[in-house]
């Protein structure tokens, strides 16, 4: 049992007035900029923050933001899902996942398809509940499909170290962490024939304060030094979005590029160093990640050890689980949202044939893709 | 309409007013049903007339249990229509293997329910059927009632009228969400839980002109706010800051990437009044709850819509919560 001691955490990062004098600084600093900025925050909670609290309602014609590709369920390939659908359709398996997973299309269906269809699928709030879901149902196996950023790697790592001391026999994991730098990289360096380049877009970053609590700010050192990209590493309350962006606008004003970190209540440079032992235990990277709408991203994505291979639901079960790459419809131009190169509003299917409850594309599925944090807080407004 | 019935067309939102409309009206249609009140009208305005199953888990929580739902949540949809609750059936479904000594908790606490309401259960019917075959324990309850204060319409809202909610929102949900396995927070929150009539009396006796009211249950204030909007043709214009939520509310709501909003309630109602009735109501519901606030105004903005506005000079729509309910990944 834990504590319920919340109160108050967020008032203060919700204050009107706050938030009406940052927004005052924010349009004062703007006027002195010589190009428009466009600064893409990375993290799909940050979008939802922008979305939910109006402030892109708050900003000078001159700050644009590019709505980034960090939702784990929005970059999740339908492939991917569909190892989840094929394991969860296995007549002894319980498969256990985070949240808006489930609600995701693969191309049989959603998890939720396949609940309602007999498979035994739950969501948990923490991943260590697999156990008590293993223990309870001896004679089955439990696949913990595990998603997220850095941000919940840990959680997967702890519970993979339970398995393993505990020997807990029924308990496997199909492992889809993934990782934000990378991708960053990615986006900066990637060419698209269609239009000039990225990068010529992307002039900042906001980064997402939960990935650095574990990770630290240090995974974005190379962003101002090797790229020429500020990052503010900024947390995710209204006030703390608007002091990010403040923060990055005056480097541009002031014509330096560094990397600052405006949630300094918890974030430092070196990150949680017990869970990132913990997770250079069990996972390494893996060569490729196929990201939606993004495709192949070098290193970006984890995979357990080869020597814990005998807990990998994709090793154990290879030879049900289909390895053909599916291509997103035609029509959904989720890649191009992803990458920042397109607003969610462009969108030809936009709020008609995908919405939240009949989504096409990923970036409509979870509650923190750019589609439906603009379908939700943003039309017509 | 998905192939298949998902958890989610049960959420008290867009998928289950889809599933109600798609399926069931369709078959069913008749003036009354069409209506879609929060319980019938019939025999010329006399009666009001409503049925609901209920299905808990846990089935006792902190402030209540399924009985105590299963009664107040019947004699809400009819004191939401300006009804007395007067008769009432329950029927029980129960999976073999459930306690008898819970069960005789569960009917003790209907009973007292009851009394609040000065209802009766005149029927019922029991059925237990092989474990596995539904989870612990289900409850239908029917209810006949006598309205007292005549034409509350969801679609009688007009420009200028007022919006109150007759407490803080969203601690049903909440505390269910923290009892849950998995979660099993530690908190002093109780549900609101709570039969509605006497209060809704208190607004009667005062001489209130009602407009529209209703309870907001699954789906919370979002749901009903958004259904009064669209069926009424008008645009709900709410001051967000004016919304009351418990600390502990808000907390759980933000672990968990909800809105107190969006919740499910079960002794919280909304109230639509004319301008002029406004602070009268208001003073009437603060004295059952403190918490209870006017929260904002019917306009024409956005017809069919409902606009939050914030504190810092912006606007968002208020939508229908969509899909099940789930926590949020990061």
């Amino acid at each position: 049992m834990m504590a319920l001691e919340l109160k108050n955490l967020y008032d203060d990062f919700r204050d009107g007035e706050t938030i009406k004098a940052y927004a005052q600084i924010i349009a004062e600093d703007a006027k002195k900029l010589k190009n428009p900025i466009n600064i893409m925050e990375v993290c799909g909670g940050h979008t939802h923050t922008i979305m939910k609290f109006g402030l892109l309602q708050l900003m000078p014609d001159n700050v644009n933001f590019i709505h980034g590709p960090g939702c784990p369920v929005c970059i999740m390939p339908k492939e991917r899902i569909d190892h989840a659908y094929v394991l969860a359709m296995q007549e002894d398996v319980i498969l256990v996942t985070l949240g808006d997973m489930i609600k995701v299309p693969g191309s049989n269906g959603s998890l939720q398809d396949a609940r309602a269809k007999g498979a035994d699928v739950r969501f948990v709030y923490s991943p260590m509940e697999c156990i008590k879901i293993a223990q309870e149902n001896p004679d089955k196996t439990v696949v913990f499909f595990a998603i997220g950023f850095e941000t919940t790697t840990p959680m997967t790592a702890v519970l993979v170290e339970h398995v393993i001391k505990q020997k807990i026999p029924n308990i496997l994991f199909h492992i889809n962490h993934v990782t934000v730098p990378e991708v960053m990289v990615e986006l900066i360096d990637s060419r698209d024939v269609h239009v000039d380049s990225y990068n010529n877009r992307i002039d900042a970053f906001l980064g997402p304060s939960h990935v650095s609590v574990i990770s630290g700010s240090k995974i974005y050192d190379k962003f101002p030094k090797d790229y020429g990209r500020p990052v503010v590493v900024s947390g995710f309350e209204p006030v703390d979005v608007m002091q990010g962006i403040s923060m990055l606008v005056k480097q541009f004003i002031e014509e330096r590029c560094e990397l600052e970190i405006q949630y300094k209540r918890v974030v430092n440079h070196e990150g949680n160093l017990n869970a990132q032992k913990l997770i250079n235990t069990y996972f390494e990277k893996m060569d490729l990640f196929r990201w939606r709408g993004l495709g192949n991203v070098p290193e970006s994505g984890l995979k357990l050890k080869d020597e814990f291979a005998s807990l990998d639901a994709e090793v154990v079960y290879k030879d049900v689980l289909p390895i053909a790459e599916i291509e997103d419809h035609k029509l959904c131009i989720c890649g191009d949202i992803l990458r920042g190169m397109a607003k969610p509003t462009e969108c030809t299917i936009f709020g008609t044939a995908c919405k939240p409850t009949t989504p096409i594309g990923s970036c409509m599925v979870s509650s923190e893709g750019a589609c439906a944090a603009y379908y939700k807080y943003g039309n017509l407004i | 309409m998905t192939k298949t019935v998902t958890i989610a067309h049960g959420n008290g939102g867009e998928e289950n007013n889809e599933l109600i409309k798609k399926i069931f009206y369709k078959h069913f249609e008749n003036d009354i049903l069409a209506k879609s009140e929060d319980a019938a009208v019939i025999e010329d305005g006399k009666l009001a007339f409503t049925t609901d199953s209920f299905t808990v888990s846990p089935l006792f929580f902190s402030g209540g249990d399924i009985g105590k739902l299963a009664v107040c949540g019947t004699c809400n949809d009819l004191a939401m229509m300006g009804a007395e609750p007067k008769y009432m059936t329950c029927s029980v479904i129960i999976e073999e293997g459930f306690s008898t000594r819970d069960l005789e908790k569960i009917v003790k606490s209907m009973k007292n329910e009851l009394e609040i309401n000065g209802a009766i259960v005149v029927s019922g019917d029991t059925k237990v059927v092989p474990r596995g075959s539904v989870d612990k324990l289900f409850i239908n309850t029917t209810g006949i009632g006598e309205i007292v204060h005549k034409n509350i319409s969801a679609s009688a809202l007009k420009e200028g009228m007022s919006i109150l909610v007759s407490r803080d929102v969203g601690t049903h949900g909440a505390t269910i969400f923290a009892a849950r396995e998995g979660i099993e927070l530690e908190s002093s929150l109780q549900t609101d839980c709570a039969s509605l009539y006497p209060q809704i009396k208190a607004l009667i006796d005062a001489n209130i002109n009602i407009i529209a009211l209703r309870d907001a249950t699954r789906g919370g204030v979002s749901a009903v706010l958004n259904e009064w909007a669209r069926s009424s043709n008008v645009c709900l214009e709410i001051e967000e800051e004016t919304i009351p939520v418990q600390e502990e509310v808000r907390g759980i709501c933000e672990m968990l990437g909800f809105e107190a909003i969006d919740l499910a309630n079960e002794g919280t109602f909304v109230l639509a009044v004319a301008k002029e009735d406004e602070m009268q109501a208001f003073d009437v519901l603060q004295k059952t709850h403190i918490t209870s606030a006017i929260i904002g105004t019917v306009t024409e903005l956005h017809k069919g819509k409902v606009i939050l506005n914030s504190s810092w000079g912006t606007k968002r729509f208020l939508d229908l919560p969509t899909g099940e309910l789930l926590p949020r990944i990061c």
